[in-house]
């Protein structure tokens, strides 16, 4: 098998608070095929979002630091490059879009200007072929009007369409990666379905490898080939969108999955995971989800789990599984 | 036979523009615009629909929270727009409203005791010893422990402090409480427990629940009958099980289709839907939703469509079941 466009190899997030070192994210093992589309799903506080910032480079500085482990990108460790290569590489091979495409816009600049200065520092197009480019850009994420939208300020638009021209920057350098941090979290569930649809399409037609960050189990199942779950800084489970959904092993993914409401079932009463997201620093010994978990016992209190592969590319944390 | 406990005739809430220095009113925004439906005692009522609908303007007009423009509000066959302040200071022990952001809506500077106790005192009910007894009765009902009462807010995750905002709305022992998107800001096992809950107490409190969420599965899964909204106007409400089943208004269609399915190989039969929601503030002509409308013809631009009952369950505002109006 090819090797992966990205490997990470026991990231370790740590944030200092006035509390002392929180481990955000504590030891995963993560890849990205070309073309995958690889889903990170958790709640609040279990580190997805601050793996993306990891990867990216963009962790709020001097808080956040990679305290250890490696994030290779074709061969580079991402992990210990120097700002300026990540600069380099931040929008051209590895792009990222934000849950709220308002305050990732820049509300001084016409969404032109916004898409020409990704093509002028990375392609180095003269003004005129990044104007004309940021057009096609715009019509290719299916904005009908994009000769006026070009001249017109982030305010002006809507969020659905603000959110499309967050991906027209994003993939005007036809990136091999690209992190979406809940896209489609702040839309509607219409515009949402557009956002998705158009992001499919995208990675069809480009072979944009996509780092997927939700919440939402809906949009995992409908968007996703490969999903990670976490929980409380660690993976829990690993495995294709089939075996996530249909054969999930941890008791973690089982609740999760058990307590969505479904549109083909009926009323009744949900399934409910006990307790709360544990916070960031409250981590205890043993396995994370213990204290939650209905099927605990002793071992699970003391000790931690390994993430063990259970048949190919299904891993699983959890003492019940080995 | 039901009876009815809350009656909205006709709602309207419109919202000046102002312009100018001399602020001048410039046009309205048609946040609700004619909402009429009833909730019997007991049941779950839903509404639905995207941002900037009109559902939560709805609730709050209903509640009086904010004053409605036109239309009727009766409580218990009493209308209460026109009620004077003091009447209705009265009736809202028997109306309650639950919001969506636990952290914005509990006084930060108050202990869970004293946010507990406040619509007591506001009301006057209880000896000082009776009203503490009443509250550590209802942080328990609530799944909480009378030993957090002396704690804060911020001390709270979201989903604890939204059954405290659940407690507060109890304290009164209301017959009718308007839920305001009360799980959408709660991570997804945490959802589930609060669902849980608001289900037990509208048992053993009798209950009715107006509630409102953008959520269609939520919706599903907790309302008895459903009112979609789109534009400050109902299009179509229907007992839950015909609505989804047999949606009529093409915008509740694209809807219900628009919701990720979270089964990988279940059905992705999808009406994607054009362009984006018109501005309130300046209404397309006929029917509201024509714009996005794939089945439009010329009636739709020129005609609104009234809500019209297909049949005892199921009610829709579309002219393409126009001629089908019994």
């Amino acid at each position: 098998m090819a090797v992966p466009l990205m490997t990470i190899q026991n990231l370790q997030t740590h944030f200092v608070t006035d509390k002392g070192r929180i481990p955000a994210v504590d030891g995963i093992d993560l890849h990205v095929r070309k073309g995958e589309i690889v889903g990170i799903v958790g709640e609040s506080g279990c580190g997805k979002s601050v793996t993306s910032l990891s990867i990216m480079g963009l962790l709020p500085k001097p808080a956040g630091t990679i305290a250890g482990g490696h994030i290779y990108f074709k061969g580079e460790d991402l992990a210990v490059c120097k700002e300026k290569r990540m600069q380099a590489l931040r929008g051209d091979e590895i792009s990222m879009i934000f849950q709220e495409p308002m305050t990732s816009l820049n509300p001084l600049m016409t969404i032109g200007e916004q898409i020409s200065e990704t093509l002028r520092v990375h392609r180095r197009k003269s003004r005129k072929e990044a104007w004309r480019d940021s057009i096609a850009m715009l019509q290719k994420v299916g904005i009908s009007r994009a000769e006026g939208i070009v001249r017109e300020y982030p305010h002006q638009l809507s969020g659905g369409m603000r959110q499309r021209v967050m991906i027209a920057i994003a993939l005007c350098c036809e990136p091999e990666l690209l992190i979406a941090d809940e896209p489609t979290t702040a839309l509607d569930v219409t515009i949402q379905a557009q956002i998705l649809d158009l992001m499919k399409k995208l990675n069809e037609e480009t072979g944009t490898a996509i780092l997927m960050i939700t919440h939402d189990l809906g949009v995992v199942a409908e968007m996703c080939h490969r999903v990670v779950v976490m929980y409380a800084g660690k993976i829990v489970e690993e495995g294709s969108v089939k075996d996530i959904f249909h054969k999930p092993r941890h008791p973690y993914t089982r609740g999760l999955i058990r307590s969505i409401p479904r549109m083909d079932s009926d009323g009744g009463r949900l399934y409910s995971i006990p307790g709360n997201v544990p916070l960031p620093g409250t981590i205890t010994e043993g396995c994370r989800f213990a204290p939650r978990c209905e099927h605990a016992f002793d071992r699970c209190m003391r000790e931690l789990p390994e993430l063990l592969e259970q048949e190919t590319g299904h891993r699983c944390r959890c003492w019940l599984q080995t | 036979m039901h009876t009815t406990i809350l009656e909205v005739n006709e709602l309207k809430t419109y919202f000046p523009i102002r312009k100018g220095i001399l602020q001048r009113t410039a046009g309205f925004v048609k946040a609700v615009d004619g909402v009429t439906f009833r909730v019997n005692k007991g049941e779950v009522f839903g509404i639905v629909g995207e941002s900037g609908c009109g559902k939560s303007t709805t609730g709050r007009s209903i509640l009086q929270l904010i004053k409605p423009t036109g239309g009727e509000v009766l409580f218990e066959g009493e209308d209460i727009t026109r009620l004077s302040g003091e009447s209705m200071r009265k009736l809202r022990k028997d109306m309650q409203i639950v919001f969506q952001d636990p952290f914005a809506s509990l006084n930060p500077r108050h202990k869970i005791s004293r946010i507990l106790e406040e619509p007591l005192l506001v009301h006057g009910v209880g000896t000082a010893r009776e009203r503490r007894e009443k509250v550590a009765e209802l942080i328990e009902t609530v799944g909480l422990n009378p030993s957090q009462l002396e704690r804060y807010p911020h001390q709270f995750s979201g989903g604890q402090r939204q059954r405290i905002a659940i407690a507060r709305a109890l304290m009164l022992r209301p017959k009718l409480i308007i839920a305001d998107e009360p799980v959408s800001a709660l991570d997804v096992s945490i959802q589930s427990q609060i669902l849980n809950l608001m289900q037990d107490l509208q048992q053993s409190f009798q209950l009715t629940y107006v509630f409102i969420a953008h959520d269609l599965s939520v919706i599903k899964h907790f309302c008895d009958r459903v009112a979609v909204m789109y534009l400050g106007q109902i299009v179509e409400l229907a007992d839950k099980e015909s609505l989804y089943r047999e949606p009529k208004h093409p915008y509740t269609k694209a809807l219900l289709s628009a919701v990720p399915n979270p089964d990988p190989e279940g059905s992705r039969e999808r009406i994607i839907l054009e362009g984006e929601v018109p501005s309130p503030s300046d209404m397309p002509q006929g029917c509201v939703f024509h714009t996005r409308c794939s089945m439009s013809e010329a009636r739709c631009r020129s005609e609104r469509p009234v809500l019209i009952q297909t049949d005892h369950k199921h009610a829709v505002a579309c002219h393409l079941y126009g001629s089908s109006a019994v």
